[in-house]
């Protein structure tokens, strides 16, 4: 099995209903595992500017740095360990391009981008955020949010300031306390988590977020589970029917099949013959 | 910008703008609102405000504040809560954003930590003061971010705020003046020409007439199914399934599993998603149903 048979994928981004255009950006890598999204803002347009840099520059240096295959030589606690690294240098990399394009070109001053990565390797998932974009992981019938927002937001929820339910009414929903591309360094947050055959993971911009109820969107998952496609234009349109006041970003990967590397030598030796 | 109208017996006294981070009332002098009324605490009670969120704190007073009636501790306030201090009222105003500037409310804004951001210049020494001037170039930028025409710097969308440590704005170099083009954060009402906005959805959220399913043949020939959920999937799960879809607009169905379609009056569904109307007949893996809407 190689990744891209063992993970179903669909994505769909859509500027809503409110926005004559679209600041998110997605990018897909299925053979080597890997899942990007961002949500540009900040500077004339140059939110869109921000997040395609993102996005392309992230995924095309992991596509040159990581190999899939690597982690079978590496071992499992050398692969996690060379994912994280090479996640956070790509986004080091993406953070130096983009702030320098903002310092030298005027029209994209300011800009800055949200960011979740996920690069799926043996049975693992590696990810990585920045911002109030986030990843959603559907197992069974439980759905759970997997990032934690840099929000100004979720600083009052954790400080115990504001309830979760005083947290729908906040007028202060846009504010985020990290973005990659603004500052000449960035703390993205990286962790691994193992994953398990049947979950979906949902990576979504707060125009799915903000503007659908978690209950709806795990519903939804629960509900279209054989169809990723279908279940990624159905999250969209929900966003929109609620008004689709921001730029609407989902992509969805559901584990089909285990992906884990060949171990021990009968297994080496059947994928030498694969 | 958020206020207070403190009146008493109907009568309006002040009008009170939200514009500290922390705003003290009491019967004291050095209150912020001071109510000269001894069944006012001396201290009373505190308003924090966070940008556009204001929070009210009772300081352990005598006699209590209340909100809407109910005495509180502390309270996420909204438009139109009204807090009670004895017989003085205090009704709170936060002007939603109007629909011309929501657009650009709701664009998504960085607080900058200013620990991570280049070597602050030299500090003058009148921003050392407290975290409550701190704030304040904050207040001005938003406001000015409403209404770009009035400071052109501010026009910039991107919002630089210090929250931690009262420092002067870390940022590294000035933003540029922005191009003479007007701001385009104004917002299109709609941006996708014939799609036309959706009724408001009811607050129980079923805007919609209510409908049904009905089987026509098969084991289950004469059962009904409500459709009251936003999604309602139909057909034999590994084998043909397809789903109807609430929305504010109608229903549809869609495909979701199986190798061929379901048909609708007769012809294949196809991979899109189709409105159903009254008396639609649907045929999903070998069971006939009907759609109606209940009378």
């Amino acid at each position: 099995m190689t990744l891209s048979q063992s993970l179903q994928s669909a994505s769909l981004t859509d500027p809503g209903r409110v926005r004559d255009h679209n600041e998110d950006c997605i990018e897909s890598r299925p053979d080597i595992g890997l899942y990007v999204l961002a949500d540009g803002m900040g500077g004339y347009n140059a939110g869109e500017v921000a997040s395609g840099m993102a996005t392309s520059l992230i995924s095309d240096g992991l596509q040159e740095t990581w190999n899939p295959r690597e982690s079978e030589r590496l071992g499992r606690d050398q692969a996690k360990a060379d994912t994280e690294r090479l996640i956070a240098e790509q986004i080091a990399r993406a953070n130096n391009a983009i702030f320098t394009t903002s310092q030298n070109n005027p029209e994209c001053a300011g800009m800055g981008t949200t960011l979740v990565v996920t690069l799926f390797f043996d049975n693992f998932m590696t990810v990585a955020h920045i911002g109030d974009s986030r990843l959603y992981r559907l197992r069974g019938d439980a759905m759970e949010q997997v990032t934690r927002d840099h929000s100004l937001l979720q600083e009052q929820l954790d400080s115990g300031l504001i309830t979760p339910e005083e947290a729908k009414l906040s007028q202060n929903k846009n504010l985020v306390t990290r973005a990659l591309g603004i500052d000449p360094t960035v703390e993205p947050e990286i962790h691994v988590y193992e994953t398990q055959v049947g979950d979906s993971y949902l990576l979504c911009s707060d125009g799915l977020s903000d503007m659908v109820e978690d209950e709806e969107i795990r519903l939804t998952l629960i509900t279209l589970r054989s169809n990723p496609n279908l279940t990624v234009q159905q999250l969209v349109q929900a966003a929109n029917d609620n008004g689709g006041r921001d730029n609407i970003s989902a992509v969805l990967i559901r584990v089909a099949e285990p992906f884990g590397v060949p171990r021990g030598w009968v297994a080496r030796l059947k994928a030498l013959f694969r | 910008m958020a206020k207070l109208i403190l009146s008493v017996d109907g009568q309006v006294l002040k009008e009170h703008q939200l514009t500290k981070e922390r705003t003290l009332i009491g019967r004291k002098a050095h209150n912020d609102i001071q109510i000269d009324n001894l069944a006012v605490s001396g201290e009373h009670a505190a308003i924090i405000t966070i940008l556009n969120d204001s929070f009210i704190e009772d300081l352990g007073s005598t006699n209590g504040t209340m909100v809407n009636g109910k005495p509180v501790k502390k309270h996420f306030l909204q438009n139109n809560d009204v807090v009670e201090i004895g017989k003085h009222k205090l009704k709170y105003f936060n002007d939603a954003p109007t629909a011309a500037t929501a657009a650009d409310f709701e664009k998504t804004m960085i607080i900058r930590n200013p620990a991570k951001a280049a070597p602050p210049p030299p500090k003058p020494a009148a921003d050392m003061s407290d975290t409550a001037t701190n704030l304040k170039p904050l207040a001005a930028e938003q406001t000015a971010t409403k209404a770009p025409e009035a400071k052109p710097a501010a026009a910039e969308p991107t919002m630089n705020v210090n929250t931690s440590p009262p420092e002067p704005k870390p940022m590294a170099p000035p933003p540029p003046p922005p191009p003479p083009a007007p701001p385009p954060q104004q917002p299109k009402p709609m941006a996708q020409p014939g799609a036309s906005a959706p009724p408001p959805r009811a607050p129980d959220g079923t805007p919609l007439r209510e409908a049904v399913i009905q089987v026509l043949s098969g084991a289950a020939a004469g059962r009904t199914l409500d459709l009251t959920k936003n999604l309602t999937t139909i057909g034999k799960p590994g084998l043909q399934v397809a789903v109807i879809t609430k929305r504010p607009n109608g229903y549809f169905i869609t495909h979701v599993e199986g190798a061929t379609y379901p048909t609708l009056n007769g012809a294949s569904l196809g991979a899109q998603a189709h409105a159903l109307s009254d008396h639609d007949l649907i045929e999903i893996a070998g069971v006939k149903m009907e759609f109606f809407y209940k009378p």
